[in-house]
């Protein structure tokens, strides 16, 4: 089976703040991780790799610094690991992110699996698996909880608002993973870091992978930012300080005057 | 415009996929009339990838796209009855202030079966037209035949704005419309508003650290996703009506590519549903244990809310999470939240800073929960909620 997982270097969001007099982000110190959705996509595709056998390539577009990402990658398991990396793609917003990542995925070709994070947790969209799969014209699974396949047909268990559905479909098939809130990505030991190193690698650059340049980047995208801004905070209102039995007089109070309890 | 190449083998799928009997063969290579609508199932169905679609050239002139569409998500209930989500009735309000300020018409769109009884209520919301799928095969959600349904309707009335809801459902099938027309899609949206005849789509990313404001100035129609709980729904006015336009497709359910094995609605969630709940009580870290949300439930029972988590609650395992309240829980509007022993994490505030009336207890009174209370107890949520429990219980006279 050829798996492909589609991954993102994105900062750890947790420790992203606001410069609040500017309003931008203070990305400076704040460090590059695997996006965490890509790292279970990931562990997936090799659980699936390890059962039924196959490849698993890792793709991802952005600049050369996200070679890390894909170093880890294969130190965790995958076999290849392939770089969008060109100029053009600078500004992509997630159709045209969707349009590189499609014509890489067509060049490596004959895929039966292709798996992605739900979301990146820097943009938190969603939409760039549905896109690639509209693209390559697949059937798509998304927000899956877990996947197996048996005789090239994909089961996934994959969340609705209200509880879950079971579907199923016959490869290839692009599926975007959701995690456990509890998940914890696994790091490779160091001597399968050190063995990474020598593991296919690849750069491919929008002329690589027959991507048209109107396509790409700030360009070929939809979409514009016009404003980015530190998000508005509420005005602050009264603040209550007393005994337990005070403060708890007070907010029965509150609640008669709010009309919660009459 | 489509075109077939010459790699074409004549297998004939092409001409069973599509929904409006526009393909044909002539005679070994498969052909399309003037039926075709450019929806995209032949090209799915292809298996030598032959047919190709191009779209660039027919969205220059931005001004013959008119209308705001609002894409109706329904559920069911247990005994089987279909029910528009709420999130729609905000999606027609909001919806009707922007058709109103670009002096166009607002349309529900509505797929599925047995569904045309419910366009009255999408009247009442604000809809002046529905534009109604009504057909066996729409019975379930599929991403191949809702998509396929969707872009043919979107390529034939040309609406400006086309609204989802950021639900599961509508996270699955707007990116790949979105995609399938070469438009713009702004995910997630908190507000939206118009900007010199564009759609303004204000988004939160990096975990809700920043906002930002989208344009798609170039492409029509502009779409966005737009979370549930967010935007306010007018009251609804049954005198109403709102125009019904059906439309009728030959769907074919073998055709979608992925089935459906088994679907789970939890009944039960944990002490109610807390995103249809008017009044929430949250815990957070500071309740520490099971007897601290044990306070929690009893105040919640009295004063008949759901219960609500922080993440680090649901992390501790104090709660599921489908109690989870923020970023990656639910987002919540309720008139009344009471955050007790909840720090107030940006992700956590993003999720209930909409609501009417804010309550936050906590011992520490730097926590960042209190910059959006409107009443900011300093103490012990432990100490001070059963008291409360008590005298509102007398209250009530029970």
């Amino acid at each position: 089976m050829k798996i492909a997982v589609c991954i993102k270097q994105v900062p750890d969001s947790t420790q992203v703040k606001v410069d609040p007099k500017t309003g931008t982000l203070i990305r400076a110190g704040v460090p590059s991780i695997l996006n965490p959705y890509d790292h279970f996509a990931l562990e997936a595709a090799l659980a699936l790799k390890e059962k039924n056998g196959g490849e698993v390539i890792v793709v991802s577009m952005g600049p050369s610094q996200a070679k890390s990402v894909i170093r880890l990658a294969q130190a965790l398991g995958a076999d290849t690991g392939i770089l969008l990396c060109d100029r053009v793609f600078a500004g992509s917003d997630t159709w045209a992110t969707a349009y590189a990542l499609s014509r890489a995925l067509r060049k490596i070709g004959k895929l039966d699996l292709i798996i992605c994070g739900q979301m990146a947790i820097d943009g938190d969209t969603a939409q760039t698996g549905p896109a690639v799969a509209q693209m390559l014209h697949l059937p798509q699974i998304t927000f899956c909880e877990k996947i197996d396949v048996r005789n090239r047909t994909l089961r996934a268990k994959k969340h609705i608002d209200d509880g879950f559905e079971v579907l199923e479909a016959t490869l290839p098939v692009l599926c975007t993973m959701t995690m456990p809130h509890d998940y914890k990505p696994k790091y490779p030991s160091f001597p399968a870091v050190a063995r990474s190193e020598a593991k296919p690698f690849e750069l491919w650059t929008a002329q690589d992978v027959g991507a048209e340049e109107q396509y790409c980047g700030l360009n070929g995208s939809p979409t514009r930012v016009d404003r980015v801004y530190a998000p508005p905070q509420r005005k602050p209102g009264a603040v209550i300080n007393g005994s337990a039995a005070e403060l708890a007089d007070r907010l029965v109070e509150i609640l008669k005057k709010e009309c919660f309890v009459k | 415009m489509i075109e077939i190449s010459q790699s074409c083998i004549g297998c004939s799928k092409c001409v069973k996929a599509c929904p409006f009997g526009a393909m044909h063969m002539e005679g070994k290579k498969a052909a399309a009339d003037e039926k075709c609508t450019l929806c995209g199932a032949c090209v799915q169905a292809c298996p030598v990838q032959c047919i190709s679609i191009s779209r660039k050239d027919e969205v220059a002139d931005l001004s013959a796209f008119k209308g705001v569409w609002v894409y109706i998500e329904t559920s069911e209930t247990a005994s089987g009855e279909k029910f528009v989500k709420g999130v729609g009735h905000e999606l027609l309000s909001a919806g009707r202030g922007l058709a109103d300020t670009l002096g166009e018409e607002l349309c529900a769109v509505l797929l599925g079966s047995g569904v045309e009884g419910l366009s009255g209520e999408l009247a009442s919301y604000g809809a002046d037209k529905v534009y109604l799928a009504d057909d066996a095969a729409l019975n379930d959600y599929n991403t191949d035949l809702y998509a396929t349904v969707l872009v043919a309707m979107i390529s034939k009335y040309k609406p400006s704005v086309v609204l989802y809801p950021s639900t599961y459902v509508g996270r699955d099938i707007a990116p790949r419309i979105a995609s399938e027309l070469y438009v713009g899609l702004t995910a997630d949206c908190t507000g939206l508003a118009i900007k010199e005849g564009n759609l303004l789509q204000t988004r939160p990313a990096f975990g809700g650290n920043i906002m930002a404001d989208i344009l798609s100035p170039k492409t029509r129609p502009q779409m966005a996703t737009v979370r549930p709980n967010v935007l306010k729904k007018n009251a609804p006015d049954s005198s109403r009506t709102a125009q019904v336009v059906r439309e009728t497709f030959s769907l074919d359910a073998k055709s979608a590519r992925v089935k459906l094995v088994e679907r789970k609605r939890n009944e039960n969630v944990c002490g109610g549903k807390i995103d249809e709940a008017s009044i929430i009580v949250s815990g957070g870290r500071g309740m520490k244990d099971a007897a601290g949300f044990a306070v929690i439930q009893e105040l919640a029972d009295t004063l008949g809310g759901a219960v609500g988590a922080s993440r680090a609650a649901v992390d501790m395992g104090l709660k599921p999470k489908a109690n989870q309240v923020g970023q990656s829980g639910t987002t919540v509007c309720p008139k009344l939240y009471i955050a007790a022993g909840i720090s107030g994490a940006v992700q956590h505030i993003v999720g209930m800073s909409a609501s009417d009336v804010i309550v936050a207890i906590n011992k520490d009174p730097n926590a960042p929960i209190f910059n959006v209370a409107k009443y900011a107890l300093v103490g012990d949520a432990h100490q001070i909620l059963p008291r409360v429990t008590e005298a509102v219980k007398k209250a009530k006279g029970c």
